[in-house]
């Protein structure tokens, strides 16, 4: 027997991480619930057509559900003595019949919620991939590189991070929203979902760069990356081979954080009819549709609320619990 | 006129409508309400009366613009207006559709057209003072009419420009005299008005709260937030449109006629701003203050309905919602394209949209019921059309609109449909939105302000194609559908005082709508058949799309009686009880 083969196989460090995450029954549950909301807003199209028989983008005012076989209106009279108002049908608590029960246009708010699931999610993760993506840039050259290239980069994220997100947000979204996006030869509509990604995304790059620009300086002082340029290895291998790999599991643990910042930023956005536009549907523009049924309908802006808690929490726990398991002095206290 | 900015057969004035927003007063039809009539206290007199006295509290989500009652046109200013000034003739200020008409107010009688409808010579009543306790002056009446022009009201071209010398005032309002047009006579209180045509409506205008009398000393420009004196019973102590506004007594007032301006019941009125609507349903209802000025919100319909029933009032007023076609914009350059959304509107859906039955009913035509040149009709609904009407809506005939598109050759354009950004209006907006889709245009939904939206809707360098508006009558005349709305007079390019919104100009529609108001001069019947040609004239060539016709809710406080309301200034404050 080789002197290798009898030492015991050391797993790598990510394997190590996966190990610790599926450990903690917080990460794993909220890797769960994650799941089940994508799964259930892909779902969405499914639920709409074959369960519910609705199409949830259609004003449906006249229309009517059977309930026990009997058919109701879906925007019903106030039973009142002065006979005033209509009010939507509240939750059926029945898959088929308007389960949530219905917003002010007659439209079946669980379809909704489905269809402005698969929009906030869309928009929440791909805005803090992106973010992520611009903050490394950033953070990697300011920290790699130093001098002015630091302090240029550096004094641009404390400009943009001294003026408050949602109003740099909103005042970004309002300029956008009527007449869309001209940027050379491309062309973004306003009702394209790629405004909010791209603004709630350029908001949150310096909350996501400073700590990926502080992980590089202490990297960058680090005996490896030293020994390294001592050798004269040449600044971009440096950056690809010693400094990404090292920063990447700070990328990880920022990302759902990021995302979670970016939904609630997406729901604020679109709750003031700046983000989603209709006729399409977000948990924000639904909760701004049960907005004025909060007395009477008040399910109409708790389900999407709901819905943005259970996320948001979500994203938080499974951040922490990457952090826990991507630290590696976490691991080896762990391991001892 | 819109919102809470009153218009009315404006509109050759460039000004705009004051700043803020919020529904108006408007002539109510026929009496539709479930009210007991107020009592009137008896010749106007309240003094005795063991209902006197106390403090009447009102709220409003935001004041109401300038104080000066010859610029603003906004019905929440107008409400308070009307008990602080005068002009020689008022709109009776009696319960629901009695106030439709004009009587004598500081002059004192009526008085009998002459030379042909030409001329009106009014006499003055002697011994009335305003608040600051100057006696009242054919002076002062002749220079408040000089002053219509110098601070370019809102209706000085559209009310008083047939004034002769009017156009002199309207060129060069700084230096107006109305030389000719409005002669005083100090001797024998005698003011003389020469028109330059007859006109059926001249009484009506001059009842129109831009023609009160003030002090000859008043200057030439907005007063602001300084409210120049009056000659009503009250007297506006304080405005502040951020804060809120104090009324008292005026110390100067005596009943001179008691339908045109009685005596007040409370002995103060305050008017405090800065609530949302939800909250002002929750004062009232807790008896924080007496009224709300600002429309119930629709969700809170229900519980009114429930728990405060003796608290609301129900009133029919002259007042519509539409949508404004463009004429002069594709696709709605296109008749078939007007057509087709007249066809394909939902007006139930809008009826909906606004409270149900008990709060709006369907409009099939762009004269409001109750109005004379209203003719029940309905060309545009299913199994009928222009030449064949139905009695009444009863659906729409979607697959005749999308035929009227297919011809029109528009299919797939973009349209942008511009409208108020409150509750009701965005979610009539989202509707529509779905149905030009469903016509196949690429359609969206621009919610604006609605204290902007009714200026920026009229003005063509915005460029709006179709957009959803309401309209208040100023009083209760055809025209101030018709004319105002459609008339070539009233279509200024490049302004925001421009009414005519669709920007329609038919010369054989104008023909018909002059031609109706000068018969109404001399046969009234005869004039409101020429008023209801002219509507028909108008919904063939479908510039609007009418949508309904609504009603005002009022909610009151429980400790406020004799709730007294008049068709054009909604409840009128003097005359409640909060004691």
């Amino acid at each position: 027997m080789s002197a290798a083969a009898a030492l015991p196989r050391v797993p790598g460090p990510w394997r190590v991480a996966l190990r610790a995450l599926l450990r903690m029954p917080s990460a794993v549950a909220s890797l769960a619930v994650l799941a089940l909301l994508v799964l259930a807003s892909l779902a969405a199209p499914l639920y709409a057509n074959q369960v519910a028989h609705t199409d949830p983008f259609a004003p449906d005012v006249a229309g009517t559900v059977t309930l026990g076989g009997v058919e109701v209106p879906v925007m019903q009279p106030n039973d009142n003595r002065l006979h005033l108002g209509l009010t939507p049908i509240g939750p059926t608590w029945h898959a088929d019949a308007d389960l949530l029960g219905a917003d002010d246009q007659g439209r079946d708010v669980a379809a909704r919620l489905l269809y402005g699931g698969r929009n906030s999610l869309l928009i929440s993760g791909a805005a803090a991939l992106l973010c992520i993506a611009m903050a490394a840039v950033v953070g990697i050259c300011a920290g790699f590189f130093g001098g002015l290239v630091d302090v240029l980069l550096s004094r641009l994220m404390d400009v943009m991070w001294a003026i408050p997100v949602y109003l740099f947000a909103i005042s970004l979204s309002i300029v956008t929203v009527s007449q869309g996006l001209r940027l050379g030869p491309v062309t973004i509509r306003s009702d394209s979902l790629a405004l909010p990604i791209a603004i709630i995304a350029l908001v949150y790059v310096p909350y996501a760069a400073r700590p990926i620009r502080g992980r590089v300086l202490t990297l960058r002082h680090a005996e490896f990356v030293l020994a390294a340029r001592c050798l004269g290895v040449p600044r971009r291998r440096i950056l690809l081979r010693d400094i990404l790999p090292n920063v990447s599991a700070t990328l990880i643990v920022l990302a759902p954080l990021v995302m979670a910042l970016a939904l609630l930023a997406e729901s604020a956005l679109s709750f003031l009819s700046i983000g989603v536009q209709a006729p399409a549907a977000s948990w924000g523009t639904i909760i701004e549709d049960g907005q004025g049924l909060i007395y009477t309908r008040p399910m109409v802006a708790i389900a999407p609320g709901l819905a943005i808690v259970v996320t948001v929490l979500a994203l938080n726990i499974l951040g922490d619990g990457l952090r826990d398991a991507l630290d590696v002095r976490e691991t080896s206290r762990r391991r001892g | 006129m819109r919102g809470r900015c009153r218009a009315g057969l404006v509109l050759s004035s460039l000004l705009l409508c004051g700043a803020a927003p919020a529904p108006a007063p408007a002539p109510a039809p026929d009496q539709e309400t479930t009210d007991l009539p107020p009592v009137i206290a008896p010749g106007g007199q309240t003094l005795g009366s063991p209902h006197r006295g106390g403090t009447l509290r009102l709220t409003a989500d935001a004041g109401a613009g300038t104080a000066d009652p010859q610029i603003n046109y906004n019905s929440e200013m107008i409400t308070i207006d009307v008990v602080v000034y005068d002009g020689l003739t008022t709109f009776a200020k009696l319960p629901f559709s009695a106030s439709n008409h004009p009587v004598a107010d500081l002059a004192d009688a009526l008085p009998a057209p002459q030379d042909g409808g030409l001329t009106y010579v009014f006499h003055l009543r002697p011994g009335i003072r305003f608040s600051n306790g100057q006696p009242v002056g054919v002076r002062d009446v002749v220079a408040s009419f000089q002053r219509i022009f110098k601070v370019n009201s809102p209706t000085a071209g559209g009310f008083y420009g047939g004034l002769v010398g009017a156009d002199a005032c309207l060129k060069d309002g700084a230096h107006c005299t109305l030389a000719g047009g409005v002669i005083g006579d100090e001797a024998a209180r005698t003011i003389t008005f020469h028109l330059t045509h007859p006109d059926a409506e001249f009484l009506d205008k001059l009842s129109f709260p831009h023609a009160y009398v003030l002090p000859a000393d008043t200057p030439a420009r907005d007063v602001g937030n300084d409210a120049p004196p009056g000659t009503g019973p009250y007297r506006i102590v304080s405005y502040d449109p951020n804060h809120g506004m104090l009324l008292e007594r005026n110390p100067y007032f005596h009943v001179w006629a008691a339908d045109a301006q009685p005596d007040g019941y409370p002995d103060r009125i305050t008017y405090s701003y800065g609530l949302t609507d939800e909250a002002q349903v929750t004062a009232v209802e807790n008896g924080d203050f007496d009224y709300m000025y600002d429309d119930v919100p629709l969700d809170r319909f229900g519980e009114l309905g429930d728990r405060y029933t003796d608290q609301v009032h129900i009133n029919a007023i002259f007042g519509t919602f539409y949508l404004a076609m463009n004429v002069n914009l594709a696709p709605f350059d296109n008749l078939k394209v007007r057509q087709a959304i007249n066809y394909a509107v939902n007006r139930r859906a809008m009826q909906t949209f606004y409270g149900g039955p008990a709060a709006a009913s369907v409009l099939c035509q762009n004269v409001p019921a109750g109005l004379p040149g209203y003719v029940s009709y309905c060309p545009y609904t299913k199994g009928a059309d222009v030449a064949h009407p139905a009695a009444q809506w009863s659906a729409p005939d979607f697959a005749r609109a999308q035929h009227l598109v297919d011809e029109s050759g528009t299919r797939g354009m973009h349209v942008t449909l511009v409208v108020p950004n409150r509750a009701v209006e965005v979610a009539m907006g989202t509707y529509l939105q779905n149905t030009l889709r469903r016509l196949g245009y690429d359609a969206d939904v621009k919610p604006i302000a609605f204290a902007i939206q009714f200026t920026y809707i009229q003005n063509t360098n915005n460029k709006v194609q179709i957009s959803l508006t309401d309209w208040y009558a100023d009083y209760a005349a055809p025209s101030d559908f018709l004319t105002a709305l459609f008339g070539c007079e009233n279509f200024h390019p490049g302004s925001d005082s421009s009414v005519n919104i669709a920007g329609y100009c038919s010369k054989p529609v104008e023909d018909v709508l002059n031609r109706a108001a000068l018969v109404s001069v001399t046969d009234k019947a005869a004039g409101d058949a020429l008023w209801a040609q002219a509507d028909r004239m108008l919904m063939v060539d479908a510039p609007a799309a009418p949508l309904i016709q609504f009603k005002k809710i009022e909610l009151v406080s429980k400790r406020l009686g004799n709730f007294y309301t008049t068709n054009l200034y909604h409840m009128l404050v003097s005359q409640v009880w909060v004691r």
